[in-house]
């Protein structure tokens, strides 16, 4: 028998042979790379590819063998077989060369800014070995003061959203940028060139944009709910382009015309604004003051449901209302025509002016035409708060003297432009109906149309080429905050597709292309900055996210203004077109957390909604969930009705952002998923402000989802007279000798006197060491919603779509319930944060069989995720039902990476990643927070009081040698509070501001009766209303 | 055919011209005739097999996709899945009270009922018990309820009403079923011994565990079942009263109610009997067993349905008149915004008629003979009882302390279908009972017609009597 050893040799000898003859046969130089390679012999092939060449036929091995050799291979294949299929398949490879400053598990923070409509917020962006996870605010940035709203912390979904654009494409294929630029050099050398760009701040931006004008380019801008007219009213009272700046810190009366300054949708400084009118208000101990706000209000916003006076009027009737207010303070012109509500109180409200000259803010909406700025402006200078409480600066927003798109059609048009470069914003969704622009450009065939953003949208669809563009937190940039201050946007990553910053195309445009990096430097040092000591210069604002005394120059008013015009009378119902609280113009459509932030005042999601007073409802027999036909003169559109308590009588409300066909899987959503419909559609170029409107009721309905009210069971208001608000007025609470009975609102002192009869100690302490606890002031709440997106970045916690949230299934650990009181046509809001509480006698903890929720020593009431079976008993006991359970794997299973629900445009090219479901999901996976467990189906979740937060501090204190000191440990939701509203510590330390809150007169413990003794106690809220005005609205606060 | 004119109640209970070879063959031949059982049982049971299997599917979507099938939310965590939990062991209620209260009272008029309602309480309690290892998030893990040693030295949560749950339902699932078991063995050896074929003289002889009906059996026999009926007594009281706790313990208005345990227990002999009913007129219409379940048995099962009826009727009351007398307005609230009105209150309404009004008929002696009204205020009552679970858990839950949390609470297509498939589940045990086991106790009913003299003839009609 021949051993296999000859086998091999004779097989070879063969091979050999053959190979010989064959390279005998090659003429020219042929390269091989061994010798069975030429060797080609199929035996050989077969002996070669082999992976057990010497191995037995199996016709060779006896039965018993056979059976042997199975049932181990059976054993050892059970066995290691455990493993990828029941456990996961785990790897871990330390770092070989750590990176620098990095220890394993402890995340980087490094400042960088985000922008929204141009406007930079500084951000501290949380980095876990390379990867961004959440973004903070920067403390020492101007715009942010530590604290950052939903959607700039939702940011950091839109960075690692699958759905985002990967591929440079051009007619439907994929191209490269050198492709790109091959092309599109030549055609900005050839002239006629036009660039259209958002609002944009960035100094870099502002400079090579500049330089391309210089080089014969036309500049535009398009900014759906930008700054326009109010830049336009600075430029007419100071001479420049400019914005104002407030300092609500020091007003006592503040007066909005429409305006929701304490909402960043609607104004850039809006998280400092909110601070500062927190803290003018904040009232602490047994007495205090608080400033006063007033709101005229067309669309139902934070500010009208703060205001101590609310008068809702349509949205023309504003400028009126406020003419009014100058004539009753002395100013003559332009003659004023109050709405009814607000007539009776204008000498009251003039006269409470009057008394805080320089002391006070009149305040105009964003989204209000120019001239109400105007005539803010001038009662601000009449009143003398100019220098004072407001300033104007110069904008830092440099777009503005740019084009419109009305030019940039015209010149179309008229075909002065060959090569069109569309940056970062969506003209064809986002523009005015009346203006056409999908039509006039899917019609200029002649202009070679790019298209430059973060997604294949819109207009992406109409243009010839689509380059992708990097996301702020993978690209280097800058912007400048709402008063100037610069900051260097720094990225966190190496861009994850193939995108490049909107400077690095237009470098790339000027044919001298360069990286973001080069551009953020040179700009710097064409301005000096630094000096010869730039390097230092350079680190020290990166490290600290400014420019110093980068602040734009105050204008001053000059006189000589154009006289304002008379208000004009308002007609039949009118729509007021405001940007969405949560997905501002549509840009965040196709952001999950975003898409399920409750809008603040009525609580919907995944949805834009045509809100109405429930008066204009049932006089056009219109209820909850009705389909309406909202026609304008520029078009006309189906939307579902929305009742909103409180809404300005004959006056519709519409928030942008919905309606999208192209850019996403979420956003483009629609019927029972969510989507709304798009506002754009009934807008005109003439007034983007609002509009006049016809609703006719269609006769279908399309189902809401909403996370509070709205639904047989109501839930808007508190029923009975239990106590869970506690309110009073601040004239009330700071003359009552008893301030706990003059924060009861109607109802007993019955659950005071459970208080009182308590046998227990107030406190207990069984454990010598922090005890946590928090206070969640309700006088300061604006009801923003950005602790619950700065808890759904820190917590991981998921999505789960319209219809789940119908099902109320919402996973948010922190929700702001919101109560109204008073009548039905202008209620009051009162806000109510909550989450869990962590009852010391939790009713969670004795009830779950298996103890998968226990105490810990220092207070907090635990979630073991691993121990949980999902009785959902826990749920059901809790009184406050702040534990959420995940029905689904909602984890995995989210809609945006599911293939069936992909609707994307039919001329976009998926990249790799974006196209199957798990590699979507291995991309989000990269956003968890590692110090928190995600949570699997079948399990309950809920507030954990930042548990790893609290861990952390407890490390480093360890490691100090020191006890945990008062601020060491912030919650999530406290940190991103612009207005200071949750503050969080150590209640077993009288010192603490904790301790101390707890003990203050306005602070309550929810559901006391219940003695389930929370460690989160709220306090009360306080409105300030005018003694002089008796109205309806102020009678029912006292009660 | 004499007429026994001084009728003792026992002698109601055997009718006809009876003997001992009567009683034997008039039920076993439902097991030794299986050509007996026609269209109707295979109706019946094609019936409950095809639903069986929809519970099937229903539980391997359940178990592949989660809870988030069903209805259930937050705040309404628990829905169908306890209502139907709480339903079924209700209806298993009736099996024990009549086999070891009555048992132990003497009241030897069970002996022709017990059986089949015992094999009820147990399928009942297999249906029931589904729900509670299903409706966990994570049922895979639900044998963590269980005090089983592990590495971990973990232990269940002992103060959990749900943990005292899982052992009064183990436990009272096991005791049922021995207690069935053995009450089994006598009549398994009739049944060998009368068996024909070789297939039911070796599977009836294997259950029979060697009985030969000696003096000694006997003893040992009648020992032990007395002694399981001591067991079983208090079980009677024990399970429902424990299910009651999962309610009483919490602190959910509508639950937290100290009055819940009695009035549960009366509840379940309730439903029991009432689902006795609605299985035993059937079968003993369609089975010719009119001789051993005689209208006095019926008579006597309606009246206990009256008197629970009513004790479960006195619990609506105490429940409105507590949520006033207690000055609680969240349980106040309970009761005029989503009992009284609101948008469950026809579910409310029809409890009450189904539960209270309807069972009220029975103080009417012509109605607790005419099968018609039983069979229809029996299933009212079944149909009641479900809506008095569903009052209490998701109309309770769905009516909160803080009023942002109300939310409604409607099922989904998946629970009406587990429902309906344990349902299935229950009538094909039920059809399967019926066709390989003694429906009715033969040596008990022997037992009674020996005690009442053996004669041959007892008596003719009783429907006159009352």
């Amino acid at each position: 028998m021949e051993t296999i050893e000859q086998i091999q040799q004779d097989r070879r000898q063969v091979a050999l042979d053959k190979m010989r003859a064959e390279l005998e046969g090659k003429r020219g130089q042929q390269y091989w790379r061994t010798l069975e390679e030429v060797m080609q012999t199929p035996e050989f092939e077969a002996w070669f590819e082999d992976e057990f060449p010497n191995r037995k036929e199996i016709f060779e091995i006896d039965r018993r063998s056979l059976l042997k050799f199975a049932g181990a291979g059976l054993a050892l294949a059970g066995l290691t077989g455990c493993r990828g299929v029941f456990l996961p398949e785990e790897k871990l490879v330390p770092y070989v060369k750590a990176p620098e400053e990095y220890v394993s598990g402890k995340p980087l923070f490094y400042a960088s800014a985000v922008t929204l409509a141009g406007y930079a917020t500084g951000v501290l962006v949380e980095q876990f070995e390379g990867r961004p996870i959440k973004l903070e605010g920067n403390p020492d940035h101007p715009a942010s003061s530590g604290a950052l709203d939903s959607m700039s912390q939702a940011e950091i979904l839109n960075f690692y959203d699958p759905d985002r654009s990967q591929n440079v494409t051009t007619g439907g294929d994929i191209s490269t940028w050198e492709a790109f630029f091959r092309e599109a050099g030549p055609k900005v050398a050839a002239g006629g060139v036009g660039i259209l760009v958002g609002a944009l701040t960035s100094p870099t931006a502002a400079r090579l944009l500049s330089r391309l004008q210089a080089k014969g380019a036309k500049l535009y801008s398009h900014e759906p709910a930008g700054r326009a007219n109010v830049t336009k009213a600075v430029a007419a009272v100071t001479g420049k382009p400019g914005v104002p700046v407030y300092d609500f810190s020091k007003a006592k009366v503040v007066i909005s015309l429409d305006s929701d300054f304490l909402s960043r949708s609607d104004n850039p400084g809006a998280l400092v604004y909110a601070r500062q009118f927190a803290k003018a208000r904040r009232v602490l101990g047994e007495k205090g003051e608080m400033s006063r706000l007033y709101a005229i209000e067309a669309a139902a916003g934070t500010v009208g449901a703060m205001a101590d006076h609310r008068y809702a009027v349509k949205p023309s009737e504003v400028y009126g209302a406020g003419c009014a207010l100058a004539n009753a303070l002395g100013i003559a012109e332009p003659a004023g025509a109050a709405p009814a509500n607000i007539a009776a109180d204008l000498g009251a409200i003039a006269a409470d002016l009057q008394k805080n000259r320089s002391a006070s803010i009149v305040v105009a909406g964003e989204h209000q035409p120019a001239e109400v700025h105007q005539l803010a402006f001038q009662i601000n200078q009449f009143l003398g708060n100019v220098g004072q409480t407001v300033k104007f600066v110069e904008t830092p927003e440099f777009t503005t003297s740019y084009g419109s798109v009305q030019d940039l059609l015209a010149d179309i048009k008229g075909a002065k432009i060959k090569t069109l470069l569309i940056s970062n914003t969506n003209p064809v969704y986002s523009a005015p109906a009346d203006l056409k622009v999908g039509e006039v450009l899917s019609a200029a065939t002649a202009v070679a149309k790019i298209h430059h953003g973060l997604y294949f949208d819109e207009t992406a669809e109409v243009a010839d080429w689509h380059i992708p563009m990097t996301h702020t937190l993978e690209a280097w940039g800058d912007a400048r905050s709402f008063e100037g201050t610069a900051t260097i946007v720094q990225p966190l990553i190496a861009p994850l597709y193939e995108g490049r910053s909107d400077i690095e195309v237009f470098s790339g445009l000027l044919g001298e292309p360069k990286g973001g990096y080069d551009l953020v430097r040179e700009t710097l040092t064409s301005k000096g900055f630094g000096g010869a000591t730039f390097e230092k210069a350079w680190r020290e604002a990166i490290h600290n996210g400014t420019i110093p005394n980068s602040a734009s120059a105050t204008l001053a008013m000059a006189g000589g203004a154009a006289p304002l015009p008379a208000p004009v009378k308002s007609k039949g119902m009118e729509v007021v077109f405001a940007p969405d609280p949560t997905i501002f113009d549509g840009r965040f459509a196709n952001n999950g957390w975003l898409q399920e932030t409750p809008k603040p005042l009525s609580k919907l999601v995944w949805d834009n909604v045509v809100y109405m007073a429930p008066s204009d409802a049932e006089s056009n027999k219109i209820a909850m969930d009705d389909v309406v036909l909202v026609r304008t003169a520029a078009g006309e559109v189906e939307g579902t009705a929305f009742i909103l308590p409180g809404h300005a009588k004959g006056s519709v409300t519409i928030h942008l952002g919905y309606g999208r066909t192209a850019g996403g899987t979420l956003a483009t959503l629609s019927g029972v998923d969510g989507g709304g419909f798009s506002a754009y559609k009934l807008m005109s170029a003439k007034n983007t402000c609002f509009a006049d409107v016809t609703i006719t009721p269609t006769g279908k309905t399309q189902h809401l989802s909403t996370t509070q009210g709205h639904n047989p069971l109501g839930g808007d208001r508190i029923p009975d007279h239990r106590d869970v608000i506690r309110e009073a007025t601040l004239e009330k609470f700071n003359a009552a000798e008893n301030k706990r009975e003059a924060l009861m609102v109607g109802h007993s002192m019955e659950q005071e006197e459970i208080k009182e009869n308590n046998l227990f100690p107030e406190e207990v302490f069984e454990w010598k060491g922090e005890q946590w606890g928090m206070t969640i002031d309700m006088n300061a709440c604006t009801g923003c919603g950005a602790c619950i997106t700065a808890c759904q970045a820190e917590n991981n916690i998921s999505v789960v779509g319209k219809e789940q949230v119908s099902r109320g299934r919402e996973m948010h650990w922190i929700r702001i319930d919101r109560y109204y009181s008073g009548s039905d046509e202008n209620p009051s809001v009162t806000w109510q944060p909550v989450a869990c509480v962590h009852c010391e006698a939790a009713p969670c903890e004795p009830v779950c069989p298996v103890a998968a929720t226990v105490h810990s020593h220092e207070g907090i009431n635990q979630m073991v995720y691993n121990r949980c079976v999902g009785t959902r008993y826990c749920s059901n006991n809790c009184p406050y039902k702040v534990r959420r359970f995940n029905y689904l794997n909602w984890t995995d299973n989210q809609a945006q990476f599911s293939d069936k629900n992909k609707k994307v445009s039919t001329r976009y090219i998926p990249g790799a990643i974006n196209n199957p479901k798990d590699n979507g999901l291995q991309l989000l996976k990269m956003l968890n927070n590692p110090d928190v467990s995600v949570r699997g189906r079948g399990v309950m979740e809920k507030c954990t009081y930042c548990t790893q937060r609290i861990n952390e501090a407890r490390i480093e204190a360890k490691k100090a040698g020191r006890p945990i000191a008062e601020g060491d440990v912030v919650t999530a939701c406290q940190q991103a509070c612009p207005s200071e509203a949750i503050v969080f510590g150590n209640i077993a330390d009288k010192n603490s501001a904790v301790a101390k809150l707890r003990k203050d007169p306005r602070s309550y413990l929810l559901l006391e009766e219940l003695q389930t003794r929370p460690r989160t106690s709220h306090l009360a809220k306080l409105r300030n209303p005018n003694p002089e005005i008796k109205s309806a609205q102020s009678e029912e606060a006292h009660h | 055919m004499a007429k026994v004119q001084d009728r003792k109640l026992n002698d109601l209970l055997i009718t006809g011209d009876q003997t001992y070879t009567s009683i034997d063959s008039s039920v076993d031949r439902l097991i030794l005739n299986q050509k007996l059982h026609g269209k109707g049982w295979n109706i019946l049971f094609l019936i409950g097999i095809s639903l069986t299997g929809l519970l099937g599917v229903s539980i391997f979507w359940l178990l592949y996709q989660g809870i988030g099938i069903w209805g259930n939310n937050v705040p309404s965590a628990w829905g169908f899945d306890i209502i139907n939990f709480v339903w079924w062991i209700g209806i298993g209620h009736a099996g024990t009270l009549i086999s070891a209260i009555l048992l132990l009272m003497r009241q030897q008029w069970r002996n022709s009922i017990n059986r089949f309602a015992e094999a009820m309480t147990i399928f009942a309690v297999m249906c029931a018990g589904l729900y509670p290892i299903l409706h966990t998030g994570r049922p895979w893990n639900a044998y963590w309820l269980f005090p089983y040693p592990n590495i971990l030295a973990m232990w269940p949560q002992f103060r959990s009403p749900l943990m005292w749950d899982v052992a009064a339902v183990s436990t009272y699932f096991s005791v049922s079923a021995v207690f069935w078991f053995v009450g089994l063995i006598p009549d398994f050896a009739t049944l060998r011994d009368k068996s024909t074929n070789k297939y039911g003289k070796v599977i009836f002889g294997t259950l029979a565990m060697g009985w030969r009906g000696s003096n000694q059996h006997w003893h040992r026999y009648e020992q032990m079942y007395l002694l399981l009926a001591g067991l079983s007594t208090p079980l009677v009281l024990s399970v429902h009263s424990i299910v009651s706790f999962d309610f009483a313990i919490s602190i959910v208005p509508g639950w937290n109610v100290t009055v819940f345990p009695p009035y549960f227990v009366a509840g379940a002999v309730f439903a029991g009997f009432a689902m006795v009913m609605t299985w035993g007129l059937p079968l003993r219409k369609f089975y010719n067993l009119k001789h051993l379940i005689t209208d006095r048995h019926i008579d006597w099962m309606c009246k206990i349905t009256l008197a629970t009826g009513l004790i479960v009727f006195y619990g609506y009351l105490l429940e409105i008149f507590y949520s006033w007398y207690s000055g609680n307005f969240y349980e106040f609230k309970l009761l005029m915004k989503t009992r009284f009105t609101g948008i469950y209150a026809p579910m409310y309404w029809l409890l009450i008629f189904c539960n209270g009004i309807a069972p009220q008929i029975f103080w009417v002696p012509k109605y607790r003979r005419h099968e018609p009204t039983i069979i229809v205020v029996c299933f009212l009552i079944s149909v009641g009882m479900w809506l008095e679970r569903f009052v209490i858990i998701p109309m309770s839950l769905t009516n909160n302390y803080l009023p942002s949390s109300d939310k409604p609470y409607y099922p989904s297509f998946w629970d009406v279908a587990m429902f309906t498939g344990t349902i299935g589940l229950f009538i094909t045990l039920m059809m399967l009972f019926i066709r390989f086991l003694p429906v009715i106790n033969i040596f008990e009913v022997k037992d009674l017609f020996y005690k009442m003299g053996g004669k041959k003839e007892i008596v003719e009609e009783v429907g006159a009597n009352s």
